[in-house]
């Protein structure tokens, strides 16, 4: 058990620097995802009205996302320079793609009939827009934007490459330095334990914006009371 | 209220939905447009709203072109209800009955006290307000779709096949609630559907399309009476026509043209002869051009017989007389309802032409049970 002693040991010697690492690294992933759905959302909402450009961005998105996250870092640092704006740039173009999806699914599988009973009761474009569609697709964007934040979390660790800070500096030390097996770990835990509490409240705050909620329950028990 | 004129819409592949129609409707009126899948109902009630522009001709809604006003506000003073129902999910049922309200900007408390108003209309307690649609069963939730189309009052709803997705007992019942409700609020309704009974129930107008092209337009009775051609025929029904017999036969078509009759004037014991030789109890009595004018019976003569002399000292003034073009299905009620034995049947300057006993009406129910094989018979 030398690792976890020493893993226990690093956390409260160093605990401050794990927590401003930690903290750094969350807040390069939420802005590069909230970046993204300041982007992504309207473009989803764009693509979803004109079909046919959703073919080309869906798909440019779809590249944007197959590129190595090393090889994506090192093109945008010859652009940027190094420093946590790149990272938080390399990670909004990784969230672009889960929150365009899923705003364009979540917009486009609004019940047409919804859509044309808004309309035909006088409510304007912009009215159906956002008293309907984004209503009752607001839970299947936060689950685009739910997976974005999982993506970055793990991507922001890389970060470290060009000199941004983050939970993957503590990993880096940990492969440089001789039995760093714990320092490893006080940077990959984290990083993982972010990612997992990221989906968790995420996921409670998809389904409290479920369009259809469940208060079955409370009238039952009103029935209950009222017997 | 509304006036088709010319009205046609093709679709860009060359298809025509409608072509060339021309109605016109008065205000209150229940117009039910019925055809079969893809005749141009739809369409048509959609062009009404703007959902769906026509191509050629112009609608007018109070002598208003809807071509030139603002579509928006155009659908906020329309009704609208779909099979669907397309009640909002995510909203309560008090914010679904009051949107187009809020649409309008009309202040909160108004609004709810406009939905507590309407949910009793149909007789939903007030803490349905707060309730989800998915909560509601299909006939309440298209009950809630009902209101939100009267909430703003406005004077004309448009009606696309809105019972069509219920069972048959809730599909009845908001039948009768909703031309209740229709009677009561003197909107006009135009509603589409493929359902001949649903038709015939609640139409002051049936308009016949098919492929576009309107067939036939009237009230029930006349496209019972006097269908189009055999595609009405047909899409009536012959069950249907046979059953619709008694109800758009009128009493002329029925009566016993032969009534036993005396004039006022005659003697009572001619009265008497008369009664014998007829073997009947009681004998209408009409004057010298045939006009009704009363009637005597055996129980008058017996009372009064020391004292009258003439047929016209114990007549009986008040008699009960259906018009001849009246119709049976009312007649029946009444015979039924006031314990008649008996209806004299005159015209319009109230000459005697007939009469309808309960054995007219006992031919008639003969008829309806084996009317239908004399007629297989005939053809």
């Amino acid at each position: 058990m030398d690792v976890f002693s020493d893993l226990i040991t690093y956390f409260t010697n160093n605990g401050s620097y794990v927590w401003e690492q930690f903290f750094r690294h969350f807040l390069m992933s939420a802005y590069g995802v909230l970046f993204a759905a300041i982007v992504g959302i309207p473009v989803g909402i764009l693509i979803a009205r004109y079909s046919r450009l959703s073919s080309v961005v869906l798909s440019l998105a779809n590249v944007i996302q197959t590129i190595p996250a090393l090889a994506m870092l090192a093109v945008l640092m010859l652009v940027m320079g190094l420093g946590t704006n790149t990272v938080v740039f390399a990670l909004f173009l990784y969230s672009l793609l889960p929150i365009i999806k899923n705003t364009y699914t979540g917009i486009r599988n609004v019940d047409h009939t919804l859509i044309e009973s808004g309309k035909a009761m006088g409510m304007t474009k912009w009215q159906i827009l956002r008293m309907v569609e984004i209503p009752l697709s607001l839970s299947v964007i936060m689950a685009g934007l739910r997976t974005a934040l999982v993506i970055t979390i793990g991507i922001a660790t890389i970060g470290t490459f060009i000199g941004a800070g983050g939970l993957g500096d503590i990993i880096m030390r940990g492969t440089n330095a001789q039995d760093g097996t714990a320092i490893i770990l006080a940077g990959a835990i984290p990083t993982a334990f972010m990612a997992v509490i990221a989906d968790v409240l995420m996921g409670w705050l998809e389904r409290s914006l479920m369009p259809v909620k469940k208060k079955k329950q409370d009238s039952n028990e009103q029935e209950e009371v009222t017997a | 209220m509304l006036k088709f004129e010319h009205v046609s819409k093709k679709y860009k592949g060359g298809k025509t939905a409608v072509s060339n129609l021309n109605l016109e409707f008065k205000k209150g009126e229940f117009i039910v447009f019925i055809g079969p899948s893809g005749c141009g109902k739809t369409t048509t009630m959609k062009m009404i709203n703007r959902l769906i522009e026509p191509t050629e001709g112009k609608i007018f809604i109070n002598d208003e072109d809807i071509m030139e006003k603002d579509p928006v506000k155009l659908r906020r003073e329309i009704g609208y209800v779909i099979q669907q129902i397309g009640l909002f999910p995510h909203m309560t049922i008090q914010e679904n009955i009051s949107l187009v309200l809020k649409l309008l900007k009309w202040p909160e408390e108004k609004r709810k006290k406009r939905a507590e108003e309407l949910l009793s209309l149909v007789d939903m307690t007030p803490d349905y307000l707060e309730r989800y649609p998915h909560e509601l069963s299909g006939g309440q939730q298209q009950r809630i779709g009902v209101l939100r189309a009267l909430a703003a009052d406005q004077p004309l709803i448009l009606m696309d096949e809105p019972f069509g997705a219920l069972d048959p007992i809730t599909r009845d019942a908001l039948q009768d609630e909703f031309k209740n409700l229709q009677k009561k609020l003197d909107k006009t309704i135009v509603f589409v559907t493929h359902d001949m009974d649903e038709a015939l129930k609640l139409a002051d107008r049936i308009v016949i399309l098919r492929d576009g092209q309107l067939v036939q337009c009237g009230t029930p009775d006349e496209i019972l009476r006097e269908p189009a051609d055999e595609f009405v025929e047909e899409f009536i029904g012959k069950e249907r026509l046979v059953q619709a017999k008694p109800n758009i036969t009128t009493v002329e078509q029925i009566m016993n043209a032969h009534p036993v009759t005396i004039t006022s004037d005659e003697q009572l014991s001619n009265a008497i002869t008369v009664m014998k030789t007829n073997r009947v109890d009681s004998l209408l009595v009409i004057d010298q051009e045939g006009v009704l004018e009363g009637y005597i019976d055996v129980e008058a003569i017996d009372q009064n017989r020391k004292k009258a002399k003439d047929v016209a000292d114990i007549l009986i003034p008040d008699t009960f007389s259906v018009y001849k073009d009246a119709l049976v299905r009312d007649t029946i009620r009444q015979i039924l309802k006031k314990g008649l034995k008996y209806v004299p049947v005159v015209d319009e300057k109230r000459h005697l032409v007939g009469i309808v006993t309960r054995t007219s009406l006992v031919d008639i129910v003969y008829d309806s049970i084996w009317g239908d094989e004399e007629l297989e018979r005939a053809q």
